[in-house]
C-alpha cells in the first residue's frame, strides 16, 4: 500500500504565475518610461499641444470648398489618380516575370538569388526616399512620383509572386514538362493557374496602396495632391487641408470598391 | 441515288462563355482607356528623360565618398530617436487599435452604429499616410519626435485594428459559449475566451507592424517628425550629398537589421 | 496479348523502339538506385515493372523521359540517345512519350478540356496556350479522347471537382493526346480503390493497344500485373531479377523479387 506523493504548495497551485509574461510586461512598461524620457515626451508638452490644438481645430473646421481651392484639389487629385493607375499597371506587368525569375523551384538558383536581391533593394527604401532620388534624376513632377511608386509596387508584388510560386505544387509542372512543352508553355499552363488567384488579390491591394502613396510622393516633388497638401500646410490653410484629406479618404474607399469588383471578376 | 450524310458534329470549345468574354473585354478596354488618359496627362519632358542617366551618375558621384564623420555627430542620435519613435508608436498604436478593433468586431459589439464608426476610424487612419499625420502633429506640437511618435501611432491604428478585428471575428464561438454559460463577466470572457485565441495573430501583427514602422519613422523627419528623416532633410537642404548618402546607408542597414530581427522573433516566439 | 511480346527483342529498331543499356543512377555518391539496367522493349504490348518500394522502379521510368537525369548509360528511343539530349531536341523527344502519374498531376484549377489540351503543348506555340486558341483539329481530337475515356460530359468541369478515377482518366487522355510512340505509367493505380484500379488498367491497355503504343507501367499490385501485362520485369535493389511472362510469376520468383512474403497484400 503506497500513498500518493505529497506536492509542495507551489506545485499545487492551479495557475502558476506566468513569470516570462510578467517580466515581459514589466520590461515593456519600463521601456515606455525610458523612451519617453529620451524623446523628451512629457505630459506638459502634451497638454500644451492640446491647448494649441483647440485653437487649431477651429481653423480646420469647416472644410474649405471655395471654387479656386476646388479647382486646385481637382487638378491634384487627377494627377495622383493617374500616377496610381500607371504605377499599378506597370508594376503588375513587370512584377510577374520578375517574381517568376525569383522562384528557386522554377529557375536556376543563381538567377533566383540575383532577382531576390533586386527585389529586396526595391523594398528597402521608403517610396518617399525613392521619389527624392527620382526627382533628382528626371526632374520634378508626376514622372518621378510614378517611377517611385513603380519601384515600391515591384518590391511588394514580386516578392509575393516568388513566395506563391515556391509554395505551389510541382506535380502539375512535372506533368506538363513531360509533354515536351517549352518553358513558357509550362509556366502558362501549370504555374500561372496555381498563382493567378492570389496574384489578383495582391494586385488589388497594390492599387489601393498606390492610391494612398500617390498622395505622398508629392510632398517631395513627385506630383499629385501631395504637393497641394504640403503647400496648404505651409500656408496654414488648415481648412483646405481638411478638404484634401477628406478627398483622399474618399478616393481610397472608391479604390477598395473597384478592387473588390476586380477580384470577383477574375475569380 | 444519293447517300444521305449525317452532318459532321462541330466540336468547339471556348474557355469563357460569351457573357464572360464581354465582361472581360469591357474591363480590358476600360483599363486601356485609363492608361492612355493617364499617359496623356503626365508630362514627360524628353530633355529630362535623356538627361536622367547623367543625372543619376552625378547623384551617386556626389554621394561618394560618404561622410562617415557625420555619424557620431548627428546620425547616431537620430538613429536612436527613430528606433524609439517606431517602438513607442507601435506600442501606443496597439493599445488604441485593440480598443477600436473591439468596437469593430461584430461578435463583441452588437451596435451597428459603433461597428460603422469603428470601421470609419480604421479606414480614415490608414488612408492618411503617416507623413500627413506628421504634418498635422507638427502643427500641433511643434517639430520633433512627439509629433513623429503620434503620427506613427495614429497611422498604424488602421492596419493593426483591421487585422485584429478580423482575428477576433474568426475566434471560435465554442469556448465563449462555455464561459457565458458558466456566468463569466464580460471582462473575463474577453480575457480568457477571446484573448488566448487571438494571441498568436496578435503577436504576429505587432511584430509585422513594428518592422514597417521602423521604415516609416526613418522618413518622418523630412516633414519635421524627428529622427533620421530630419538628418536627411538637413543634408538635402544644404545639398550635402555625401551626408545624405550616409543617412541612406544607415537607413538601409537599420531596415535590414530590423527585418532579420523580425524573422528571428517570428521563429522563436510565434 | 501475343507470345512474341515476351521474347526479348532483337534486330531492327522497328521491333525495339526502346533499348536501355547499362543505365545507372545515383542520387548520392556511392548509393546507386539503379545498377546497370539493360532491357529492350518491343513495339507493342504492356510491360509491367514490379518490385518493393524504393527499388528504383519509379526512377527507371522517370529516366526514360528524363524527368530524372541518369548518371550513366544509354536510353535509345528509335535510335536517339535520350540521355544525351538537351533543350529543343529533348522536348521534341518528350512529346513522343506520354506519361500517366500516380497522383494524376492535373492542373487543378483548369478545366478537364484544358488539362487534356496540355498534351498538345509540345506541338503548339506558347501564345496559343496563353489565349487557349488551339487548332480545331486538336479540339476535335480532345473530344474524341474524352469520349474514349468516358468523360465527354465533364469537359468543362474544373479538374478538382472530379473523383480520383475520373482524374486518372483525364491523365490518360492527356497522355494519348500527344499521339505518343510510347506510354509510361508510374504507379497509375496506387491512389485508387481496387475496382477503379482494374478499370484504369483496362482502359490503358485497351486504348494503347488500339493505337499500337507500347506501354511500360510501374505497378506494385502483383495481381494487376499478372492480369494486364504481357511481360513482367521484376526489380530488386536496383537490379532486374526477373524478366518473363506473367504466368511464370510463381511463389519462388516473387519471394526473390520482394525478399520474403512482402508481395502478399
Amino acid at each position: 500500500m503506497s500513498s500518493a506523493p505529497t506536492l509542495s504548495r507551489a506545485q499545487r497551485a492551479a495557475f502558476p504565475p506566468n513569470w516570462p509574461a510578467r517580466l515581459a510586461l514589466a520590461a515593456l512598461a519600463l521601456y515606455v518610461v525610458y523612451a519617453c524620457s529620451v524623446l523628451d515626451i512629457t505630459w506638459a508638452r502634451f497638454v500644451e499641444g492640446f491647448g494649441h490644438g483647440s485653437r487649431l481645430l477651429s481653423r480646420v473646421w469647416p472644410p474649405n470648398f471655395a471654387p479656386d481651392k476646388l479647382a486646385l484639389l481637382r487638378a491634384g487629385m487627377l494627377e495622383s489618380l493617374q500616377i496610381a493607375i500607371l504605377a499599378t499597371v506597370i508594376g503588375v506587368l513587370v512584377s510577374l516575370p520578375l517574381g517568376l525569375a525569383a522562384a528557386r523551384n522554377l529557375v536556376p538558383v543563381p538567377l533566383a538569388l540575383a532577382s531576390r536581391g533586386v527585389i529586396a533593394l526595391f523594398r528597402t527604401f521608403h517610396p518617399v526616399i525613392v521619389a527624392i532620388l527620382f526627382v533628382k534624376a528626371v526632374g520634378f513632377g508626376a514622372l518621378a512620383g510614378m517611377l517611385a511608386l513603380v519601384v515600391a509596387s515591384l518590391g511588394f508584388l514580386s516578392k509575393l509572386v516568388a513566395e506563391a510560386v515556391e509554395e505551389m505544387s510541382m506535380k502539375p509542372v512535372e506533368a506538363v514538362r513531360a509533354t515536351g512543352a517549352s518553358f513558357l508553355s509550362v509556366v502558362i499552363m501549370s504555374v500561372l493557374p496555381q498563382v493567378m488567384a492570389r496574384f489578383i488579390g495582391f494586385s488589388a491591394y497594390q492599387l489601393d496602396a498606390n492610391l494612398r502613396n500617390s498622395a505622398l510622393v508629392g510632398l517631395v516633388g513627385g506630383g499629385g495632391i501631395g504637393a497641394t497638401l504640403f503647400t496648404a500646410f505651409q500656408r496654414f490653410d488648415y481648412d483646405f487641408v481638411l478638404t484634401i484629406v477628406l478627398a483622399v479618404i474618399a478616393l481610397v474607399m472608391l479604390g477598395e470598391l473597384i478592387s473588390g469588383w476586380m477580384r470577383r471578376l477574375f475569380q | 441515288m444519293s447517300t444521305l450524310q449525317e452532318p459532321t458534329p462541330v466540336y468547339s470549345w471556348h474557355r469563357f462563355s460569351p457573357a464572360q468574354r464581354v465582361v472581360r473585354s469591357v474591363f480590358y478596354i476600360l483599363v486601356l482607356i485609363a492608361i492612355v488618359w493617364s499617359l496623356e496627362s503626365i508630362e514627360i519632358i524628353p530633355e529630362f528623360l535623356y538627361d536622367a542617366p547623367a543625372q543619376s551618375i552625378d547623384l551617386f558621384a556626389r554621394m561618394w565618398p560618404i561622410d562617415w564623420a557625420w555619424y557620431p555627430e548627428v546620425v547616431q542620435a537620430a538613429l536612436i530617436e527613430t528606433l524609439h519613435t517606431a517602438t513607442l508608436g507601435t506600442i501606443l498604436a496597439v493599445g488604441l487599435a485593440s480598443a477600436v478593433a473591439l468596437m469593430c468586431a461584430r461578435n463583441i459589439t452588437r451596435s451597428l452604429a459603433l461597428n460603422a464608426l469603428g470601421r470609419f476610424i480604421l479606414v480614415a487612419t490608414r488612408s492618411v499616410h503617416a507623413m500627413v499625420w506628421a504634418l498635422f502633429f507638427v502643427a500641433l506640437f511643434g517639430p520633433g519626435s512627439l509629433a513623429g511618435t503620434l503620427a506613427i501611432a495614429v497611422h498604424s491604428i488602421g492596419f493593426t485594428g483591421k487585422f485584429l478585428s478580423e482575428a477576433i471575428e474568426e475566434a471560435k464561438h465554442g469556448p465563449i459559449e462555455a464561459l457565458i454559460a458558466a456566468g463569466a463577466s464580460r471582462a473575463s470572457i474577453l480575457l480568457k475566451g477571446y484573448w488566448p485565441q487571438v494571441k498568436p495573430a496578435f503577436l504576429s501583427i505587432v511584430v509585422f507592424r513594428w518592422d514597417i514602422n521602423v521604415r516609416e519613422s526613418a522618413v518622418l523627419g523630412l516633414v519635421g517628425g524627428g529622427g533620421l528623416g530630419m538628418a536627411l532633410d538637413t543634408a538635402l537642404s544644404n545639398l550635402y550629398w555625401d551626408r545624405a548618402g550616409l543617412v541612406l546607408c544607415v537607413t538601409f542597414a537599420v531596415v535590414i537589421v530590423t527585418e532579420l530581427l523580425t524573422i528571428w522573433i517570428r521563429g522563436r516566439i510565434i | 496479348m501475343t507470345e512474341s511480346a515476351i521474347e526479348p527483342c532483337s534486330g531492327t529498331l522497328d521491333h525495339c523502339p526502346l533499348v536501355i543499356r547499362h543505365l545507372c543512377k545515383e542520387y548520392r555518391a556511392g548509393q546507386p538506385v539503379l545498377k546497370d539496367i539493360s532491357l529492350s522493349v518491343a513495339a507493342h504490348g504492356t510491360t509491367a515493372i514490379v518490385g518493393p518500394s524504393g527499388t528504383g522502379k519509379s526512377t527507371l521510368i522517370r529516366c526514360i523521359n528524363r524527368l530524372v537525369d541518369p548518371t550513366a548509360g544509354e536510353i535509345l528511343f528509335r535510335g536517339e540517345d535520350l540521355a544525351r539530349l538537351k533543350g529543343r531536341a529533348l522536348r521534341a523527344a518528350r512529346r513522343r512519350i506520354g506519361m500517366v502519374f500516380q497522383e494524376y498531376n492535373l492542373v487543378e484549377r483548369l478545366s478537364v478540356m484544358e488539362n487534356v489540351l496540355c498534351g498538345r503543348l509540345g506541338y503548339v506555340r506558347a501564345w496559343r496556350a496563353w489565349l487557349r486558341r488551339f487548332p480545331a483539329a486538336d479540339i476535335e481530337r480532345a473530344f474524341h479522347l474524352l469520349d474514349a475515356v468516358g468523360l465527354a460530359h465533364l469537359a468543362r468541369e474544373r479538374a478538382d471537382q472530379l473523383s480520383g478515377g475520373q482524374r486518372q482518366r483525364v491523365g490518360i487522355a492527356r497522355a494519348l493526346m500527344q499521339e505518343p510512340e510510347l506510354l509510361l505509367a508510374d504507379e497509375p493505380t496506387s491512389s485508387l480503390d481496387p475496382k477503379t484500379s482494374v478499370e484504369i488498367m483496362e482502359l490503358i491497355r485497351r486504348r494503347a493497344g488500339e493505337r499500337n503504343i507500347p506501354v511500360i507501367v510501374n505497378i506494385h499490385n502483383v495481381e494487376l500485373a499478372r492480369r494486364f501485362a504481357d511481360r513482367v520485369i521484376g526489380m530488386c535493389n536496383g537490379e532486374i531479377v526477373f524478366d518473363g511472362a506473367p504466368r511464370a510469376l510463381d511463389h519462388a520468383i516473387l519471394s526473390r523479387i520482394y525478399g520474403g512474403e512482402g508481395w502478399l497484400e
